[in-house]
C-alpha cells in the first residue's frame, strides 16, 4: 500500500465520519425540536421519517410514469412534498393527539408508540410490505472521484448540503423568526408568554408540525442511502433520541455536537474493529458520558 | 338501491341453486370416487381434521411484523400451490382445505400458534416459518405433538428432524459450489466476509471460511458482522478498499441489504471493478435494492424467476396471473410452492394423511413439475437440488450465468466445516 492509497483511504473514512454526521444530525433535528423545545416523546417520529421516503417514492413513480423527462430534476422538488405532507400530518397528529397530553408525558409516550405502530400498518396496507427504492436521478448516483482511487459518494455529499441547509434554516427560524421568538417564549415559562399575548396552542401545533415536516426531509434524504420499507423508522427512532438526549436535550447547539461526537466515535472505531463491538464501545462511552453529566452535553440555563 | 329494483323471482334464484348444486358434484364426482377408495377411517388413524370431503392444513408465516417483507412471497406461492391442487382435485379426492395464522415476526407467537394449528385445529400438514429464529420456536412443538412442517427457507443447516421437511437449501448446498465457481471464474485468491450479525450468516460464513482456505486453499483477507439494521456500511467500504479482496462474499438480510448496496455504488464499488458473490439477495430483496445499485454482482441460490424451462414458465405466468404482472418470484417463494406439492406426492405414496407415514414415505418423493427443475428428497428430509449463480441485471432479474452439473446432495452436518 503505497503513501497516495494510505490518504485516500483516509480521506474517504473522513468523509465516511462526515456523512454519518449529517445522517445523526438530520435525525435528530425534528427530534431536537419536538423533544427537546416541547418535551413530548414522539415514538412515532421514525414513521414521520418514513412518510417522507414514501412521498419520494410516490413521486419519482409517478413522474417515471407520466413524465420521464423530468427525471433529472423532480428530486428537489419531492423533498419539498415531503416536507408539506409530513408538516400536515404532524399539524393533523398534534390537533387529534398530543395537544390532549401535554401535562402528561408517560401517557404522550404511549400513545405516539401506537401511533407509530398503526402509521406501519397504513404504509404496509397501501405500500405493500416489501421494500421499495425510488428511482434516483443520474447525478445523485455514483461517486465524484477527484483522484485515481479516491471516490466520494455523491448521495453523501447530497446528504451533507441538505443537513446544512436545513440546520441553518432551523437555527435562523428559531433565533431571528417571530415563531422562534413565540417558540423560546413558551419553552422559558409558559404561563408567562400566554400573558404577554403568545396564542401557545397555537405555538405548540405550528412546532410540532415542523418538527414532523423536518422528519420528512430526513426521510427523504434517506432514501438515497438506505432502504425504505413499512418499518423502516423504527431503524432511526433509537439514533434519533440518542443524538438528542446526549446533546442536552433544550439545546440546538448539542444536537449537531452530538450527532458529531457520535458519528466520530462510530466511523473510526467501525474502521479500526468489527461493526458490533464498534456499536458496544460508542454506546458504552454515551452511557459514561450521560451518567457523568445527565443532563447531556449542552444543558440549556433555564430556572427550574 | 333503487327504488323500481324488482326482485329476482323466487322460482328463478331456485334454478340458480341447483344448477350450482349440479356443477359442484359434476366436478366432485371424480374426488368422491377417490375419496371412497381411501376410506376415511382409514387414511387417518390419528385423528387429523380430515372428512370424506376435506383436509385440513395450517399456514403459519409473519403476514405483520418485520418479516412481512420476506414472508409474504411464501404465503402466496403456497396458496397458489394449493388452489392448483384444488383444481387438479385435491389430495385423496379431498379437497384443501387452509387456516391461516400470522406468526406476526414475533417467535412466541410463532410457538403458539403452532400448537393451535396441531392440538385445536388438528391439521394434517402445516406450511411455513422463515427465519430460523421462528423454525428453531415451533420445532419442539412439531416433534412434541407429532405434526409436520415444510419449510421454504435456505438456511445454516445443523438441523434434521423427522417432522420438518425442508424445501431450500442447507448452507453448504448454497455455498460450496458458489464459491468453488468464483474461484474459478475470478481465479480469486482473496475473499472478504461481509454479514448481519445473527446465526445464518455467521454459520454461512463459517463453512465459507472453512471451504476458502482447506479447499480451494486461499485466503481471507476480512470477515465482519454488522448489527440487523445497520444502515451506514462506509467504514466497512473503506476496510474492503484497503483488503482489495478478489471476491466479497457478501450474506447482508433486511433493510441493511438495501443501504449495503447503495453505499457500495456510491462509493465506486460497481461489478466491473469488484467481482461481488451474495447467498441473500433473490429479486424480492432487488426490488428493495433497486436494480441499478446491484447490476452486475452475483448471487447464489437454486432458482431464479428467469429459468428457462416449461415448468417454470407455467409457474411464472400462474403466479403472475394471480397476483398481478409485476409480481417478482425470489428463490424462497419457489421453495414456499413446493411445499404442498411434497405434502400430497408423500400423502399419495403414503396412502394416508398421517404424519408418521408421511415422514416415512417422504424420503426418494421427486417433483419433476418443481418450477426449478427436478427435486429430490433426501433421507434427511433436505432436498437435493442443483446451485445456481445468477448475474444482477438492471430490471431487477438475474441472468443465469452458471449452473451445477449435477443435483447437489444435501449434507445438513457437513464433516469438516463445523
Amino acid at each position: 500500500m503505497t503513501f497516495s492509497d494510505m490518504m485516500n483511504i483516509g480521506l474517504m473514512q473522513g468523509f465516511a465520519g462526515l456523512s454519518l454526521f449529517s445522517v445523526l444530525l438530520l435525525m435528530g433535528l425534528g427530534l431536537a425540536i419536538i423533544f427537546g423545545q416541547m418535551g413530548v416523546i414522539n415514538m412515532a417520529h421514525g414513521e414521520f421519517m418514513t412518510i417522507g421516503a414514501y412521498t419520494i417514492f410516490a413521486i419519482s413513480h409517478l413522474t417515471e410514469s407520466f413524465a420521464p423527462n423530468l427525471m433529472a430534476a423532480y428530486f428537489p422538488f419531492a423533498i419539498a412534498v415531503a416536507f408539506l405532507v409530513a408538516f400536515l400530518v404532524g399539524w393533523g397528529v398534534e390537533w387529534a393527539f398530543i395537544r390532549h397530553l401535554y401535562k402528561r408525558p408517560l401517557d404522550t409516550l404511549l400513545a405516539t408508540w401506537g401511533l407509530s405502530l398503526g402509521m406501519q400498518q397504513i404504509f404496509r396496507s397501501t405500500f405493500g410490505p416489501k421494500e421499495v427504492s425510488p428511482t434516483l436521478p443520474d447525478w445523485l448516483m455514483g461517486s465524484w472521484s477527484p483522484a485515481e482511487g479516491l471516490d466520494i459518494p455523491l448521495n453523501g455529499l447530497f446528504v451533507m448540503a441538505l443537513s446544512v441547509v436545513v440546520t441553518c434554516g432551523v437555527l435562523i427560524a428559531l433565533y431571528k423568526s417571530r415563531w422562534g421568538l413565540r417558540v423560546r417564549a413558551t419553552v422559558a415559562n409558559r404561563t408567562m408568554a400566554n400573558a404577554t399575548g403568545i396564542n401557545t396552542k397555537r405555538t405548540d401545533r405550528l412546532t410540532f408540525a415542523i418538527g414532523c415536516g423536518i422528519a420528512g426531509v430526513a426521510g427523504a434524504a434517506f432514501t438515497t442511502i438506505g432502504s425504505t420499507g413499512p418499518t423502516s423508522g423504527s431503524l432511526y427512532i433509537v439514533d434519533a433520541f440518542l443524538v438528542v438526549t446526549f446533546g442536552g436535550a433544550a439545546s440546538l447547539l448539542g444536537t449537531v455536537v452530538s450527532a458529531f461526537g457520535i458519528a466520530q466515535t462510530q466511523s473510526i472505531t467501525e474502521f479500526f474493529m468489527s461493526g458490533s463491538n464498534a456499536k458496544v464501545l460508542t454506546l458504552s462511552a454515551i452511557v459514561v458520558i450521560l451518567m457523568l453529566r445527565p443532563q447531556g452535553l449542552f444543558a440549556s440555563k433555564v430556572r427550574r | 338501491m333503487s327504488r323500481d329494483h324488482v326482485p329476482t323471482p323466487k322460482s328463478q334464484q331456485r334454478r340458480r341453486l341447483l344448477q350450482g348444486a349440479a356443477a359442484l358434484s359434476m366436478s366432485g364426482v371424480a374426488g368422491l370416487a377417490l375419496a371412497q377408495q381411501f376410506p376415511t377411517a382409514k387414511v387417518n388413524t390419528t385423528k387429523l381434521a380430515v372428512t370424506d370431503t376435506e383436509v385440513v392444513v395450517g399456514q403459519l408465516h409473519s403476514a405483520t411484523g418485520t418479516m412481512a417483507i420476506s414472508e409474504t412471497g411464501s404465503i402466496q406461492a403456497e396458496q397458489l400451490a394449493i388452489d392448483q391442487i384444488n383444481a387438479m382435485g385435491g389430495v385423496l379426492g379431498r379437497k384443501i382445505r387452509v387456516i391461516k395464522e400470522d406468526g406476526a415476526s414475533d417467535w412466541p407467537t410463532f410457538a403458539e400458534k403452532s400448537k393451535k394449528l396441531l392440538v385445536n385445529d388438528r391439521v394434517a400438514a402445516v406450511f411455513g416459518c422463515w427465519t430460523s429464529a421462528s423454525r428453531k420456536a415451533v420445532l419442539p412443538i412439531f416433534e412434541k405433538e407429532n405434526g409436520m412442517l415444510y419449510y421454504p427457507t435456505f438456511y445454516e443447516g445443523l438441523e434434521q428432524s423427522k417432522n420438518v421437511i425442508y424445501t431450500g437449501q442447507e448452507a453448504t448446498q448454497q455455498i460450496l459450489w458458489g464459491l468453488d465457481w468464483a474461484s474459478k471464474e475470478k481465479k480469486a485468491k482473496t475473499y472478504f466476509l461481509v454479514g448481519s450479525d445473527y446465526i445464518w450468516p455467521r454459520t454461512s460464513m463459517k463453512i465459507g471460511r472453512k471451504h476458502i482456505e482447506n479447499v480451494l486453499k486461499t485466503k481471507v483477507v476480512g470477515e465482519e458482522y454488522y448489527p440487523l439494521g445497520h444502515t451506514n456500511f462506509n467504514s466497512l467500504i473503506n476496510k474492503i478498499k484497503v483488503a482489495k479482496p478478489d471476491v466479497i462474499f457478501a450474506a447482508v438480510v433486511g433493510g441493511s441489504n438495501v443501504a449495503f448496496y447503495k453505499q457500495l455504488k456510491a462509493a465506486g464499488v460497481t461489478a466491473d471493478k469488484q467481482f461481488l458473490l451474495t447467498i441473500s439477495v433473490t429479486e424480492d430483496e432487488v426490488l428493495g435494492i433497486g436494480g441499478e445499485n446491484m447490476a452486475g454482482f452475483y448471487s447464489s441460490m437454486k432458482y431464479f424467476q428467469s429459468l428457462d424451462n416449461p415448468n417454470n414458465k407455467k409457474f411464472v405466468e400462474a403466479f403472475r396471473a394471480k397476483y398481478g404482472k409485476d409480481a417478482v418470484i425470489g428463490d424462497v417463494t419457489q421453495a414456499g410452492y413446493l411445499g404442498p406439492w411434497l405434502w400430497k406426492a408423500a400423502v399419495e405414496k403414503a396412502g394416508s394423511f398421517d404424519v408418521d407415514k408421511i415422514a416415512a414415505a417422504s424420503a426418494g418423493i421427486e417433483l419433476k413439475t418443481a418450477p426449478e427443475g427436478y427435486v429430490k428428497v433426501h433421507e434427511n428430509h433436505h432436498l437435493w437440488s442443483k446451485t445456481r449463480i445468477g448475474q444482477a441485471q438492471k430490471d431487477g432479474q438475474f441472468k443465469v450465468v452458471a449452473e451445477s452439473p449435477e443435483l447437489i446432495q444435501p449434507d445438513p452436518f457437513p464433516k469438516g466445516y463445523q
